[in-house]
């Protein structure tokens, strides 16, 4: 083998010697000559110490404060530090424990380090750690540490703020880019998760000088290093908390939600979910416990049923079966339908289920919500003939209504929101192969039939017709608190339909006349000029869900309100009340006298099948 | 019988010696650094400093084994053992767990298997098979590209599980080619890139490209009269585009890569960042003074002030206890390893030995001078093991592979 290159070995030869001295001169700097080094490592080690931020406050729309910090202290142990002679009579005494905890306790710290702190009692109240703090030296090896958990003084709201509890493991690696460690707190619902990243703040670290016994020996070059926590931003809400708590109180021993929303600015003022219960319960020690309790209650009141439910929509999805069609042209507002007391197509048994004089035109349609009215303004919405085909005509009309916000989720602020239905054209092709015809899904026309909207996405359909053409996203923050200034939310986006504005008025008309003359009469207002629609939603599984929309005022209406009691039969009977007293109660303050035994009416009315397995109402005795 | 004799009679003792007393070295500094007060005995399998022992006794097996089968099992069979490697780095990238942000281990149950590791050495024997074979030059093109693909495989599969280290160990194969006849511009201007892209970091730059163009500049002008100025002249014009160009890319790239990456660089370069690791490295290091705190009497490599200290930083540990003296012995020890398998490289006359001599100067190389680089803060933070002293049953192994494979060559040479 011949060999030109013999010579190129003096390359890495050259590399490895060279980088051999560099790196001996450096070592001989770092261990013989740099004192300053040296003085500092004698013996000492650096401990960081990561000093926590504290959360963002939480305020509702009239800058009440709802959710805020409680400082709690843990008690540490770091077993081989405690001495044999401690006195543990007094230290059971001082702590509230008897000698099992204790030991039990400690047997647990000993198996995690002999040498390090471990938690010995989790978030002892201020007073009992004061106490136990002025003889805290007689205890060597015990040490407490600060932590702050949420408070929510109105103890309302717990699915929409949330709770915050310990990170876990796929969590830390999740948001890797903030460094959670094992231990921290993190959102877990609501917006406490949703906002995290903003209440959540910047931790600080303190490098200071430790021993090789772990004792502190001052701070580590004066502080050069540390960092200063920085506060969580605080946040106000859409909420209006009083009306939030009217509402849970109106929906107690009742299953079903509550969603108000201002129309014309997208702002959540409730979002009510029953069963609920006291968000203090989820915060201190007892969390795991009571998380368990509510985890298995029959009623699931972890269950956010004003985003995460699923209903027909009933009845009041005939105002945009009405606008859908007056749009297409399928139907004018002098549309008249004799109604019979029946929908004449063989073979079905298609029934109005209200007894009423014709409607003559749409606003007497919607008032006496006639079936009949609505089968045939649907038909003839799906076989207008300049469509030529259902495919066609169909398609138009799924667009028509999924523009008011329905089949999607429409992104508010906090996590799990479910996307409801409006079936497609290809899920009938698959369904019936290409034989569908208007009266083969004539269902739909009176919101039966496939039809699933959340509570939310029926509110916000009607936020389209309070604005007469628009919705906003429906959000619950309205502004953030960024450098000390608090600024508006982002991320609220407006969507336009192309319904023309004079279609509305006619809706609205009918949508008031339901409330003075229709079904809906018992919730009258006086003084508000209330627009609404109830509804009956068919349940596969038990008795029909009571449903209510409205708005009002007429003019230039403040809130929009959806209420679903699940069975609780007509929307007449519970919703519509429970709906108006909390307009009544949003607009006026106070409930008029003359309505006062509605409102114990609705107060005390329970509707629960079945009282066992209620583990939410043995949490409220928590609520002093 | 006597055969059999005569071969071990050739192995080079020094080499293996000096290995060993590396080995040894790293074994009773695992069991400094982990030393765990509740599991005192150095044998104890529940600990590092245990099961480190048991891949010693695992690697002194392999070592018997290697010295009495035909070093042909390793030549002839090399594209195969590529082929199985390259397989399970595939199977790791699909299978396996997620460890400190790196996807590269296989678990076994009893051991995590780190196929990366051993395509150093698979790498390193198709490398040296296909170079050996006749007619086959790096001058020529379809032959250095066929090199290059041979490395960038498993370069890129590592990669892609995230494990940055190990990956760059793959580029220390351009030492063997360079031995081979690649062109020594490819090493000046992988130099120069490395250069630019410190001092890009550093200043800003448009700095270095007013700078450069100062520098060649004048180097042109010195230039003037030569015969074939017009030559130098377009390319320094090209050099200095080139160059620009580049040092805007690095740029670039840095503010892409992430925060971790960032810091390890910044920290490299003194300009702050989270620079923890390094801090108690010099701070372990720095206890140590001239002569050590003695044997198990180090504070600051010990508990948690710092991670992978039986691993990647376990170089700390024996600056801690041993002092400037040990980290010179194990620095000397090296040096010499390195210019003992290069001697013996040389005098390979199988072209195959030769070749792969080199290739595992190069990677240990690498590993000895970015391990203790990062340690002593001259290098960003790259997790890579150093050779034969981190604990870990794959690398030990695969070192222990390395350099007993190429003793066996080495008894053999003078069979041919």
């Amino acid at each position: 083998m011949r060999d030109f290159y013999t010579n190129r070995k003096i390359l890495l030869q050259g590399l490895i010697l060279g980088s051999a001295i560099v790196f001996l001169l450096k070592l001989f700097y770092l261990q013989v000559i740099d004192e300053k080094n040296r003085e500092l490592s004698k013996s000492n080690a650096i401990k960081e110490i990561v000093i926590y931020p504290t959360r963002g406050l939480i305020y509702d729309r009239n800058n009440e404060l709802i959710v805020y910090n409680q400082n709690l202290f843990d008690i540490l142990v770091t077993p081989n530090e405690v001495s044999d002679t401690i006195n543990l009579p007094k230290l059971y005494n001082l702590l509230g424990i008897d000698s099992a905890y204790y030991f039990s306790q400690m047997k647990k710290a000993k198996r995690e380090s002999k040498y390090k702190a471990s938690v010995f009692i989790k978030q002892l109240p201020l007073e009992a750690y004061i106490k136990f703090k002025e003889h805290m030296q007689e205890f060597s090896g015990f040490e407490g540490q600060s932590r702050t958990i949420r408070f929510y003084p109105h103890r309302s709201g717990s699915l929409v703020l949330g709770d915050i509890g310990e990170i876990d493991s796929s969590q830390i690696k999740k948001f890797s880019d903030y460094n959670y460690l094992s231990g921290d707190y993190i959102g877990k619902n609501g917006i406490e998760k949703f906002y995290e990243e903003y209440l959540r703040g910047e931790r600080g670290i303190n490098s200071i000088l430790v021993d090789a016994l772990s004792r502190k020996k001052g701070s580590y070059a004066n502080g050069k290093y540390d960092r200063d926590p920085i506060a969580g931003s605080d946040i106000i809400t859409s909420l209006d908390i009083d009306l939030q708590a009217y509402g849970e109180e109106l929906l107690q021993n009742k299953v079903g939600s509550v969603v108000a929303i201002e129309p014309n600015t997208g702002e959540i003022l409730a979002l009510v979910s029953s069963p609920t219960f006291d968000p203090n319960i989820l915060t201190g020690r007892e969390r795991g416990r009571n998380f368990n309790l509510l985890n298995t209650d029959k009623f699931k009141p972890l269950y956010n049923r004003a985003i995460q439910g699923l209903y027909a929509p009933g009845s009041t999805f005939k105002a945009l079966a009405a606008l859908t069609a007056l749009k297409e042209g399928a139907i004018d507002t002098n549309f008249s339908y004799y109604c019979p007391g029946y929908y004449p197509i063989p073979g079905l048994r298609l029934r109005c289920s209200h007894r009423h004089p014709p409607a003559l035109n749409v606003i007497q349609g919607l008032t006496h919500s006639c079936n009949p009215y609505f089968w045939q303004t649907f038909r003839n919405t799906i076989d207008l003939p300049r469509f030529g085909n259902i495919q066609k005509s169909y398609q138009v009309w799924y667009d028509d209504i999924v523009a008011f916000g329905l089949n999607q989720k429409l992104n508010i602020d906090i996590p799990n929101e479910k996307k409801g239905n409006v079936p497609s054209r290809d899920y009938f092709n698959r369904m019936y192969g290409n034989y569908w015809k208007s009266s083969t899904i004539i269902s739909l026309g009176i919101g039966q039939g496939e039809l699933l909207v959340t509570p939310l996405q029926l509110a916000n359909s009607y936020c389209v017709i309070a604005n007469k053409g628009y919705y906003l996203t429906p959000h619950l923050v309205k502004k953030i608190k960024i450098n000390g200034k608090f600024e508006d939310n982002q991320k609220v986006l407006k969507k336009q339909l192309d319904i023309p504005e004079y279609f509305y008025s006619p809706i609205i008309d009918g949508l008031e006349n339901v409330v003075n003359n229709g079904t809906a009469k018992a919730s009258k207002i006086p003084d508000i000029s209330l627009c609404g629609k109830t509804g009956t939603a068919q349940n596969p599984h038990g008795d029909e869900h009571s449903i209510f929309v409205g708005f009002a005022p007429k003019h230039r209406p403040k809130i929009v309100i959806v209420c679903i009691v699940e069975n609780a039969g007509t929307g007449g009977s519970y919703a519509a009340p429970i709906s108006s007293l909390m307009i009544e109660k949003y607009l006026n303050d106070t409930i008029a006298a003359k309505r006062k035994p509605l409102e114990k009416r609705m107060l005390e009315a329970v509707l629960l099948s079945d009282t066992s397995q209620i583990h939410h109402q043995l949490l409220k005795t928590t609520k002093q | 019988m006597s055969s059999r004799l005569e071969k071990k009679g050739n192995i080079d003792w020094t080499t293996l010696m000096i290995y060993l007393v590396l080995v040894f070295i790293g074994w009773i500094t695992v069991y400094s650094a982990g030393y765990h007060p509740e599991d005192p005995g150095i044998f104890n399998f529940k600990q590092t400093y245990g099961k480190q022992f048991v891949w010693m006794c695992f690697c002194t097996l392999m070592g018997v084994v290697i010295f009495n089968i035909d070093s042909k099992f390793f030549s002839s069979l090399a594209f195969v053992y590529y082929g199985i490697s390259l397989v399970l780095l595939l199977l790791v990238y699909f299978t396996a767990r997620d460890i400190n942000g790196a996807k590269a281990w296989i678990d076994l149950g009893f051991f995590r298997l780190q196929p990366s590791e051993f395509c150093k050495f698979t790498t390193a024997l198709a490398l040296s098979k296909f170079l050996s074979e006749l007619n086959i030059t790096l001058e020529n093109k379809k032959h250095l590209i066929t090199t290059l693909f041979i490395i960038l495989i498993p370069f890129a599969l590592i990669l892609l599980q995230h494990d940055m280290g190990s990956a760059l160990v793959f580029t220390s194969f351009v030492f063997m080619m360079h031995r081979l006849g690649l062109s020594s511009w490819v090493i000046i201007t992988g130099f120069y890139l490395i250069f630019l892209s410190v001092i890009a970091l550093i200043v800003k730059p448009y700095l270095i490209i007013i700078g450069l163009f100062v520098v060649f500049g004048a180097v042109i002008y010195f230039n003037l009269k030569k015969r074939n100025f017009k030559q130098i002249l377009n390319f320094f014009i090209f050099v200095w585009l080139a160059s620009g160009v580049y040092v805007f890319s690095v740029d670039y790239i840095f503010n892409k890569l992430e925060k971790h990456q960032k810091d390890r660089i910044n920290v490299m370069l003194g300009k702050g960042g989270n620079d923890w690791n390094i801090r108690q490295s010099r701070i372990a290091l720095g206890s140590g003074q001239l002569l050590g705190k003695g044997f198990l009497k180090g504070t600051q490599s010990k508990g948690n002030f710092l991670p992978a200290k039986e691993t990647d930083f376990i170089f700390c540990t024996i600056g801690e206890e041993w002092g400037f003296l040990g980290c010179f012995i194990v620095i000397g020890l090296y040096v010499i390893l390195l210019y003992r398998i290069i001697a013996l490289a040389e005098k390979q006359k199988l072209k195959f030995a030769k070749i792969y001599g080199y290739c595992i100067v190069g990677i240990i190389y690498f590993h000895f001078f970015i391990n203790i680089g990062m340690t002593v803060g001259l290098v960003p933070v790259i997790g890579i093991p150093l050779p034969g002293v981190s604990y870990g049953g794959s690398s030990l192994i695969s070192f222990t592979l390395l350099i007993l494979v190429f003793l066996k060559f080495d008894s053999e040479r003078n069979k041919y």
